[in-house]
């Protein structure tokens, strides 16, 4: 069979198996009795031992199945949780991700696994009797019927026995459908319909939902209790048209002492819980069917050719704005309205909810958490915030940091928070939240804080700054400090971070990506890294500016107001030139001065301003005129020219000259 | 090798400041006449700037800078050729471009010590075709930026 076509979406699925195997444990972990959380881990690696067995990645279903066993014993009480099991499984998750991971890059998603089987065994044997016997089981022969004991749980097989002891007849038919056959699902159905006049059927795989979804190749094996003879099951099955084979082979299975009341006394819930969980299945299959997946490079494609149509957006509207034509105005501004539109729909379709990067923290958090002997609490809110995927795709790395640094230099030891009077258990709070064209992620936490001496000193032995300037600094700017390479406060270097690479990656990746962090600290209280990012990185809105001849957009997310100042209320300040802006005083930088351009300077009454900011500080940027606002498109100015002060990119204006966009970042500095 | 045949070299012929220069035609992607280019502030001072080339912001390089002579105005003829080389496009100012040569390669000779006014550094050789003497440059070196880093010199103009 042709499986390529599948591995995506086997990779797709599988991933989000892992991901909820993963969040599942943890709840777990909090509320070791919660059955039902377990009976949802269980879910999950069934599906995925299902699917991995299919795909013929064997490694990974043996894995699921041993993990799969555990879970059953849990779920059935033959077993009560420890952390030590939990832990275990923790592993054996991780494997799954490795081989899951191994399988994305084009291997064959195999590791050596015979370990971690090995401790789930004896998770098994040391602690369930009934688990070893179906394991028993499974490796007593090597007849045919090997793979389908491996997939029975403990209920399916005690019904088994018990109908043999009954003198009735196990079978496992195994229905191949031929390759044109059109409407599976109805043959399937059929299939269902003759065997249920025969006997009862015990088991399916795939299961009776799946099939009825289609969601399966060319076969299907069940489980029949019966009291035909073997041929004549075949006969029967061959009537429905288009099936290619019925293999029906009798089982037998070993005489087992898995006692009659335990198999009749749960049986029932069994039963229910199936039945559930088909309720569940179909409901999911609901919601899936109003979404569709979209191979990310189209969406690219898309994102690219609209960007073509908002330069020829902004040409057409200088057009009819020369030309006069009424008609054509109107036409050009309905169209801009529609692009307009267009434009939110596809940036929309790009953005993603933040959770694909929290959801692998928790697990992170937890293992640190170990490491380093601390007890932490993680807290996420937002994480249904969305964001533009190519922001999803970079952020993750400098989140993993900054968290790690919480972790390791902010909370304490849970002696010395007691020391200090605070709770033993430390917390980490993650929140994300749209505001304005911004998305902010908060990183904080109640720990150590930052000590500001400490930093000083550092950074004066580091040589970043003087004496002087350290004692001058805000608190603000003191704590920007720690985000310069080269530069760790911690007492002794970790293996989870302190080697001073880390927090000038960080503010490198997040300026690249248009952003800003701050960080906020209390001593002894906590302290708080704000990130704030773009809510897209291609199409931005920008102030047009004109100084002489040339034309200067400046970012409007920068931008807190224009103003007009008049000569008089420029005064000086350190051979600067400054104003007061609301009570503030604000540096003056003329543009001109700035990027050399030709011309008289301007000698008229009243300065154009365009005040600028960047986290709490301010500029005032000063041009000859304002153009206006427009949405343009970044472009970048290619790779030979590279480091251009100030600037940060390209755009092509409505007349097909390029304006350049200004680095504001880079002239507050 | 028994078959002596002669190996061609396709060339771009252009002019620069009166004498004639070749680059291999594979380098080129299109030739263009002049249009409204954006300075760049603090690149290198042969930067002439960025244009917009069908939706591409392509930087702009003056050759007659570059190589020290001097500017004069642009005419009807100017032209300028976009070159696609190590993964990026540039374009080159020239004040005419011509025809497409096959210079044969044997006619190649190294450069003599003093050839037309461009220092050494940027021809890879010269060639004799039908009583025209060809220059041939060095695309690396002309495009080498040992002046671009002008990032430094303009630092000292933030606030």
């Amino acid at each position: 069979m042709e499986m390529n076509e599948y591995l995506d979406v086997f990779i797709e699925e599988s991933k989000e198996h892992i991901q909820s195997l993963n969040d599942q444990l943890l709840l777990l972990e909090k509320e070791p009795d919660n059955l039902d959380i377990v009976s949802e881990i269980f879910r999950s690696a069934h599906t995925l031992k299902g699917m991995s067995a299919t795909m013929g990645f064997q490694d990974l279903a043996d894995l699921t199945h041993k993990m799969e066993n555990v879970l059953d014993a849990v779920r059935n009480q033959q077993l009560t949780l420890t952390p030590g099991i939990i832990d275990i499984v923790f592993n054996a998750v991780d494997a799954l991700e490795a081989m899951v991971l191994d399988i994305i890059d084009g291997g064959e998603g195999k590791k050596d696994v015979s370990d971690l089987i090995k401790q789930l065994e004896a998770i098994e044997t040391g602690e369930s009797v009934g688990e070893t016997k179906s394991d028993h089981v499974a490796t007593n022969s090597n007849k045919p019927t090997i793979n389908v004991n491996q997939e029975l749980d403990q209920f399916e097989l005690a019904v088994l026995q018990q109908s043999q002891e009954k003198g009735f007849k196990n079978f496992q038919i195994t229905v191949q459908l031929q390759e044109t056959c059109l409407l599976k699902a109805a043959r399937v159905y059929m299939v269902f319909e003759i065997l249920e006049q025969i006997g009862e059927v015990i088991k399916s795989t795939p299961t009776v939902t799946e099939l009825e979804d289609e969601n399966f190749e060319f076969d299907f094996s069940v489980i029949l209790v019966a009291q035909d003879t073997s041929e004549a099951i075949q006969q029967k099955v061959m009537k429905v048209s288009e099936i290619e084979q019925v293999q029906v082979n009798e089982l037998q299975l070993d005489n087992q002492s898995i006692t009659e009341t335990d198999a009749v006394v749960e049986e029932t819930p069994t039963k229910v819980k199936e039945e559930a969980t088909a309720k569940k299945e179909s409901s999911k299959s609901q919601l899936t069917s109003k979404t569709i997946r979209v191979n990310i490079e189209r969406l690219d494609a898309l994102m690219n050719l609209f960007e073509e149509l908002v330069i020829d957006r902004g040409r057409l509207e200088q057009i009819s704005s020369s030309l006069r034509d009424n008609e054509l105005q109107e036409t050009v501004e309905h169209m801009s309205r529609i692009s307009g539109d267009l434009q939110n729909i596809i940036l929309n379709m790009r953005m993603v909810p933040i959770d694909q990067v929290f959801n692998r923290f928790p697990r992170m958090v937890r293992q640190l958490a170990k490491d380093l002997d601390k007890k932490i609490d993680l807290q996420i809110y937002g994480a249904d915030t969305e964001l533009d995927r190519t922001v999803i795709d970079e952020i993750g790395d400098p989140l993993v940091h900054l968290i790690r640094n919480a972790l390791d230099h902010g909370i304490e030891t849970p002696d010395i928070r007691t020391q200090k009077g605070k709770p033993e258990e430390g917390i980490l709070k993650l929140n994300a939240y749209h505001s304005g064209n911004h998305v902010f992620i908060e990183i904080s936490d109640n720990g150590a804080g930052i000590d500001r001496d400490k930093v000083v000193n550092k950074a004066i032995e580091n040589g970043v700054i003087t004496q002087e300037q350290g004692q001058t600094y805000t608190d603000n700017q003191v704590y920007q400090l720690i985000l310069e390479s080269g530069f760790s406060t911690a007492d002794k270097i970790s293996d989870i971070s302190g080697r001073g690479v880390g927090l000038d990656v960080v503010k490198n990746t997040i300026e690249s990506l248009g952003g800003t962090i701050t960080i906020d600290s209390t001593f002894n209280e906590g302290s708080t890294f704000l990130i704030q990012l773009p809510l897209t990185l291609s199409i931005i809105s920008v102030m047009l500016t004109e100084v002489q001849d040339e034309k200067y957009a400046i970012p409007l997310s920068s931008i807190i107001e224009t103003a007009i100042v008049h000569k008089k209320d420029i005064m000086r300040a350190h051979n600067k030139q400054v104003i007061d802006f609301r009570g503030k005083v604000v540096p003056l930088v003329s543009l001109q001065h700035v990027f050399d351009i030709p011309g008289e300077p301007n000698d008229e009454e009243y300065y154009s301003v365009v005040i600028i900011r960047q986290g709490d500080k301010m500029a005032g940027l000063i041009v000859d005129s304002f153009i206006g606002q427009h949405e343009v498109v970044l472009k970048s100015l290619g790779n030979y020219l590279t480091d251009i002060f100030a600037i940060s990119g390209a755009t092509i204006l409505g007349d097909g000259q390029v304006a350049l966009i200004v680095d504001t970042n880079a002239l507050i500095k | 090798m028994a078959e002596v045949t002669t190996e061609y070299l396709k060339s771009i012929v252009f002019q620069l400041n009166d004498e004639e220069y070749a680059m291999p035609v594979d380098l080129v992607g299109s030739i263009e006449r002049m249009m409204h280019i954006t300075r760049i502030p603090g690149a290198a001072p042969f930067v002439k700037g960025v244009l917009n080339l069908r939706g591409v912001v392509t930087p702009i390089i003056d050759l007659r800078k570059r190589f020290g002579f001097e500017s004069v105005d642009y005419s009807e003829s100017t032209r300028t050729i976009i070159i696609h080389h190590n993964n990026m496009d540039v374009g080159l100012i020239v004040d005419a471009a011509y025809d497409v040569i096959d210079i044969p390669k044997d006619r190649l000779e190294p450069a003599p010590e003093i050839v037309g006014s461009v220092s050494i550094e940027y021809i890879d050789g010269v060639a004799k075709h039908d009583d025209r003497l060809l220059i041939l440059l060095n695309i690396d070196k002309v495009l080498a930026d040992e002046a671009l880093a002008s990032k430094t010199a303009f630092q000292d103009k933030q606030v």
